[in-house]
């Protein structure tokens, strides 16, 4: 088949990862000596200073956007990850010594080639891209984030499903030791997700290993996790260990904790609303005060690369 | 001084500032004097307003049952400041989401109201406030007589009011609404078991 890419993106127009990296160093720098100024060391606290290893031989894709991205603060300091806590800013402070290696992932289920393999030599055989992607989160809130991931597509074609393969379960560790958040029943754990193989295989979808060209944070789901931008955050399942080829359509937790409001497609449409909250519009973090919410698109606006996989499916009931 | 002169010249101004704290710290913490307010300073401001609403109800709805355990007849002189701070935090809530939220966005905020059940109850509890916030000097409590008693009971609504509208707009971990609810009805239920004794 035919995948379109789309039409509206200027290489020329994004900006490098020197460029990102210089500029974070620059508010960086200012931030701090600001906070200095003003509020002493109680402020500079809050800026991520952690820095990560840098990525080599990261390739930039077609597919990425040309909109401004989040800054680093933005993307490491406002986190939904429940295995850390339930505030946005419980990842940031709670993950800070959670360690991601050694880290193992396991293949199995319907598949020629499984196993348990080490992070490592899990991404070893694939490329890494810069993919800078819009993330759009239940809540009616979004950011663009210069992801460094493989292709999902690419490893489920390493692996070698049978036809007996219709879905892709993925599960993220459980670990209450080192997951805190774990502790409390908040969610059925360990956190489940979920993709038909379609979607698995369709080239927006990606396993990623860093952000703005470094590993990725703990709060963002080290060592790996997955990026769906088409559909809601929520599907982005983070600190993957497991990940089965199976031939129904596997339970995911949010649908588990409340099938009402969250379904196992969660693509993003703005005239299906969430039963509390409305999906028409979203804050774009970063935007300032005073900017208004803006309209929400379908399929987060990734409609030309996906929108096929759902032709002749009503989307009011399979939300 | 006597207790009166006390409350009056002394307790009643430093409890003023106190009140205006939470309000001080969010203007502060937009300019990074104090703290910072998080990567969606809206939700934040909005949030810190809202649940200080929840709080101050909570702590006007405990001058009763206090005074009575404790026979400090004299805190019932700030009930009408704390039940005053409720409805400007509550108000300060309600404007970041008119304002910074919907934007002003006529259609948006009509549709919030008629189809959100959580701020359908939320707006419900707003407009209680505001009619006891306007009938709440000494004037229009001697002209009203027994009905102010009447609509001032409301306040019992506005707790129960406050605290569902918390509860219901949470995704998934309810268990700051449920700390609230188990105070609420600690609070309601002190007045019931009172009514019942005496």
């Amino acid at each position: 088949m035919l995948i379109k890419k789309p039409a509206d993106i200027r290489t020329s127009e994004i900006t490098s990862q020197d460029n990102y990296l210089n500029r974070r160093a620059f508010i960086r720098a200012g931030s701090i000596a600001g906070a200095s100024m003003l509020a002493g060391p109680a402020f500079s606290a809050m800026v991520p200073d952690k820095r990560r290893a840098k990525l080599a031989g990261v390739s930039s894709s077609d597919f990425s956007t040309d909109e401004a991205a989040n800054s680093y603060e933005d993307i490491t300091t406002y986190n939904n990850y429940y295995e850390f806590g339930t505030a946005k800013d419980d990842p940031y402070h709670n993950a800070t010594d959670f360690e991601s290696r050694p880290w193992s992932v396991t293949v199995d289920g319907h598949a020629d080639k499984t196993g348990t393999f080490h992070f490592e030599d899990f991404i070893k055989p694939f490329d890494l891209e810069e993919r800078i992607y819009r993330m759009r989160c239940v809540e009616a809130w979004s950011m663009v984030i210069p992801w460094v991931g493989i292709s999902l597509a690419d490893v489920v074609k390493h692996y070698q499903p049978t036809s007996q393969a219709k879905y892709v379960a993925f599960e993220t560790l459980h670990d209450p030791v080192r997951m805190s958040g774990q502790r409390r029943r908040v969610l059925d754990w360990p956190y489940r997700e979920g993709l038909t193989i379609a979607e698995a295989t369709n080239p927006l979808a990606i396993l990623a290993v860093g952000v703005y060209g470094e590993t990725l944070p703990n709060q963002n789901g080290a060592p790996i996790r997955l990026v769906v931008p088409w559909k809601y955050g929520f599907k982005g399942i983070k600190g993957i260990v497991r990940i089965s080829f199976v031939d129904k359509k596997p339970r995911t937790s949010w649908n588990m904790a409340t099938p009402r409001e969250y379904g196992f497609y969660a693509n993003v449409n703005p005239e299906v609303d969430h039963p509390r909250w409305s999906q028409a519009r979203e804050r774009r973090i970063g935007a300032g005060l005073f900017t208004p919410k803006q309209a929400t698109l379908m399929y987060n606006g990734y409609g030309e690369q996906v929108a096929h996989l759902y032709d002749g499916l009503d989307l009011h009931k399979n939300f | 001084m006597n207790t009166l002169e006390k409350v009056r010249f002394v307790g009643k101004p430093i409890v003023f500032l106190l009140c205006l704290v939470p309000a001080a710290l969010v203007v502060t913490d937009a300019f990074g004097l104090t703290g910072q307010l998080s990567a969606n300073p809206i939700e934040d401001i909005q949030d810190r307003f809202g649940i200080w609403a929840i709080r101050f109800i909570m702590i006007t709805l405990a001058v009763t049952p206090l005074r009575r355990l404790t026979g400090w007849n004299w805190l019932v002189r700030f009930r009408r400041m704390f039940g005053l701070f409720t409805f400007f935090y509550a108000l300060l809530h309600f404007l970041t989401w008119l304002i910074l939220d919907q934007g002003l966005l006529v259609s948006a905020i009509l549709e919030d109201l008629t189809e959100r059940p959580f701020i359908t109850i939320g707006f419900a509890a707003l407009l209680l406030l505001i009619a006891m916030a306007v009938t709440s000097t000494n004037g229009m409590r001697r002209r009203m007589g027994r009905s102010w008693d009447r609509l001032h009971y409301s306040a019992y609504a506005v707790g129960v009011l406050g605290v569902w509208h918390y509860w219901w707009q949470v995704k998934k971990d309810t268990s700051d609404a449920w700390i609230y609810a188990i105070i609420l009805a600690l609070l309601l239920g002190y007045r019931l078991w009172w009514k019942r004794r005496h």
